[in-house]
């Protein structure tokens, strides 16, 4: 497509009329100003976290970020092509990615997931864009498969609505852990990894992201109101199994990254359905305590059949994609919806 | 096209499509339009409307009085050229346009006078069928930038068709020349509407406007009160609202057919300024001569809605306007869908809506990045497209996949291209992976 700057130098001196096909004006919003709202949306969370986890927290969150753009910038002067991290998205990942860990990690294992997400997930399928999983998820499952124990090792928070006792403990949806109370659950006083223990900051967020908009309500909720509806069919408190674990910061930042999830709205709240139907199998079933790691994992490998199967419908082709449907049925094939 | 029954309301809520906020920028709305001088050139190119192009009908050195026929073309879907002017024929030679179209010009040297035609006189319309002949003599033709045959558009089966829309959303940001009409001749527009409507026998008609133009929408509702065939419906002000097939499904719930046309789903669509012409014509017998332009731009020290003869060059009015010497992007039409000229001696035709001019501050487009797969273009498509597919389609110059994205349904209003935060040339692919897929689909009827 006709560039501008190449036109300008080739347009003689008498006549310096730049030609361009429409549209001339563009919005405001590129990758940058993407990805700088949806830092801006997780800054209530680090706050949180620093205050509750200290400088342990701080220093997980700067390893992680501080990593995540190094490997981003190496690769770029490897591959020997313009550096991309101006765009921001390696911050994001790194911050979500120590949003996953507990401030007690080793720092080198920090760096390690950084590698992980940014070089084996994003860079090696083509970067930005073009992953297929979500960099940030595969460096926690990562992390949580190579380092078992460090990965479950949590501090206790600064405030504590209730005594705490033991340094080391799991998540509150384990079996053995202590039942805590909605508030502290949504406050986030209580142990876990950086960025899962707020909910009201994740919220807080996420209706940021909404009003800008950066993503769309149909992750989020699918996701969130399959959790609640199964649990209440489950006989478990649906307000409880939200506010736990990794739930809403996997449905509001993780879910909804843009790479890995499908294209429609409606390809999108089939997405988060899905999600919340794996999280809870898991939770409920499963040997893990935790499912919303995983849960995305298995979801973004089905996004390009998702993608496949809830196609819009284009204004004058509604009969065409009947038709379509139509004759999908009958070879017996992939009867979707 | 099941959609045609229910409840309006219902109707309403389930299909609209609601399109993009971009900054309207429409300051000269309010500005009455000027009247431009009899420039000192005068350029008609031989097409100025889609169809076959019209053949020279004046030589050399003849004299031409307004009014009078210069091109004519004896084919199905054509419309003549009229001389705007009074004055003598210069030359006819080749002219070129930016998009790499050339065509050919008459050029006629005014001698100021502006002496009528003798020929010219009202009409004479008693049915249908005579006003359609009338207007094949009137030169009219969409003046929303389409530039479609208005006799044309009409001479069609008309049995069938319940709505005559009337298009005054004028939905692309700086212009404002479909408001101006509306503002200072409401009463050709609904002379031309009664006229349409008493002949064709088509029971009513909606004029539609964008709701960020409440002046235009009081003026025409109160004036249209006394015929209850006549309603004004309100458009949301956002982008593209004016598209034909967004309009139509907007307003009617109905959507047209792929490869159809809105008279396949009973509706006909004209421009407000369209059926001002019309109006006009059938009260004077003047063809079309001139049009309003939206002037503006940066570049621009006095922006003005300004009428202008057809055929009065692009640098004449940039002069009578007072741009800036050495503008650095000249557009014809709207920044959304215009046409970046390299020339400033071509003429304005008479389906262009505006001049913009701007200097080194003008609209730049930031340099494009990788696709970030946000999906805002698959979001924001009015025909609910998937424009990222289909520009990887025509990457790879797939046209089974063209056909299946069916790109030929794109209207090409550019509102993909506007959103996308990585400025992916979307709308551009779009359009030359439609051409791809016509010309395929000509070669498959061919071989048939």
């Amino acid at each position: 497509m006709a560039e501008q700057q190449p036109l300008e130098q080739e347009a003689p001196a008498t006549n310096p009329l730049v030609l361009r096909p429409a549209p001339q004006i563009s919005s405001a919003v590129t990758t940058h100003i993407i990805m700088r709202d949806v830092l801006v949306a997780l800054a209530p969370a680090t706050v949180m976290s620093v205050v509750l986890f200290g400088i342990n927290a701080l220093l997980v969150i700067a390893t992680s970020v501080g990593s995540c753009v190094l490997f981003e910038y190496l690769w770029c002067r490897l591959r020997k092509t313009e550096s991309t991290i101006s765009d921001l998205s390696a911050a994001v990942t790194g911050l979500l990615l120590a949003f996953n860990v507990p401030s007690t990690l080793p720092l080198y294992m920090v760096v390690i997931g950084a590698f992980v997400a940014i070089i084996m997930t994003k860079e090696l399928f083509g970067g930005l864009g073009r992953n297929f999983a979500n960099p940030a998820i595969v460096g926690r499952i990562f992390l949580a498969v190579a380092f078992p124990v460090a990965m479950t090792t949590f501090a206790p928070p600064s405030i504590a609505l209730s005594p705490v006792d033991v340094v080391s403990s799991a998540t509150p949806l384990a079996p053995t852990a202590e039942p805590l109370s909605l508030l502290e659950l949504l406050l986030g006083t209580h142990m876990g990894v950086l960025g899962e223990t707020s909910a009201l900051a994740l919220l807080l967020g996420f209706v940021f992201l909404l009003v800008r908009p950066v993503v769309t309500w149909h992750i989020p909720v699918g996701y969130m109101g399959t959790v609640a509806l199964l649990s209440l069919l489950a006989g478990k408190s649906p307000l409880e199994q939200l506010l736990s674990g990794g739930l809403v910061l996997g449905a509001i930042y993780m879910a909804t990254d843009y790479s890995t999830c499908p294209a429609t709205k409606r390809g999108k709240l089939v997405f988060g359905i899905g999600c919340g139907i794996i999280t809870c199998l898991i939770r409920f079933f499963g040997n893990l305590n935790e499912g919303v790691a995983f849960s995305i994992l298995f979801m973004n490998l089905l996004v390009p059949y998702i993608d496949q199967l809830t196609p819009n419908i284009p204004v004058g082709g509604e009969e065409i994609m009947a038709e379509r449907r139509r004759a999908r049925r009958a070879k017996g094939g992939e009867g979707h919806e | 096209m099941g959609r045609i029954g229910g409840g309006a309301l219902a109707r309403r809520r389930s299909v609209e499509l609601r399109g993009i906020h971009i900054p309207h920028n429409k300051e000269t709305a309010e500005f009455e339009t000027v009247s431009m001088p009899v420039p000192k050139l005068i350029v008609l190119p031989m097409q100025q409307h889609v169809g076959a192009p019209c053949m020279p009908q004046v030589k050399r050195k003849q004299h031409v009085d307004v009014g009078q026929l210069v091109g004519h073309a004896d084919a199905r879907l054509t419309a003549d050229i009229f001389s705007p002017v009074s004055g003598t024929v210069k030359e006819i030679r080749a002219i070129h346009y930016s998009n790499g179209v050339s065509d050919e010009a008459v050029v006629i040297e005014p001698d100021g006078e502006q002496t009528v035609h003798p020929a010219i006189e009202p009409p004479e319309v008693t049915d249908f069928a005579s006003l359609v002949e009338a207007l094949k003599h009137s030169g009219i033709v969409g003046l929303g930038g389409a530039g479609f045959p208005a006799w044309a558009k009409m001479n069609t089966d008309l049995s069938s068709i319940d709505t005559w829309l009337v298009n005054g959303a004028e939905c692309e940001p700086y212009l404002s020349t479909d408001y101006r009409e509306m503002i200072e001749h409401p009463d050709t527009i609904l002379e031309g509407i009664k006229a349409c409507l008493d002949l064709s026998g088509v029971p009513k008609s909606l004029i539609c406007i964008e709701n960020n133009k409440p002046k235009a929408i009081e003026l025409l509702r109160e004036m249209a009160a006394d015929d209850p065939r006549i309603d004004v419906y309100e458009l949301p002000a956002r982008y593209p609202q004016g598209a034909s097939r967004v309009i139509l499904r907007n307003v009617t719930g109905r959507s047209v057919p792929r490869g159809g046309h809105l008279t396949d789903v009973g509706a006909l669509l004209f421009n407000v300024t369209t059926m001002s012409e019309i109006g006009r014509f059938l009260r004077t017998g003047m063809p079309l001569t001139k049009r309003r332009l939206t002037i503006m731009g940066d570049a621009i020290a006095n922006p003005m809605n300004l009428e202008v003869y057809v055929g009065t060059q692009i640098s004449e009015i940039l002069e009578f306007c007072g741009c800036a010497p050495g503008p650095r992007k000249v557009i014809v039409g709207g920044p959304m869908m215009g046409t970046t000229q390299v020339e400033l001696n071509v003429p304005i035709v008479r389906q262009n809506c505006g001049l913009l001019a701007f200097g080194v501050n003008g609209p730049v487009v930031p340099r494009q990045t990788a696709c970030i797969k946000c999906s805002r273009c698959i979001d924001h498509c009015p025909i609910r497209l998937s424009p990222i597919d289909i520009h990887k389609a025509y990457l790879a110059r797939d046209v089974a996949a063209l056909d299946r994205l069916m790109a030929d349904l794109c209207v090409e209003c550019g509102t993909c291209s506007y959103v996308c935060p990585s400025k992916q040339p979307l709308v551009q692919s779009t359009r030359l992976g439609r051409a791809m897929l016509r010309a395929e689909q000509r070669k498959a009827k061919g071989r048939r």
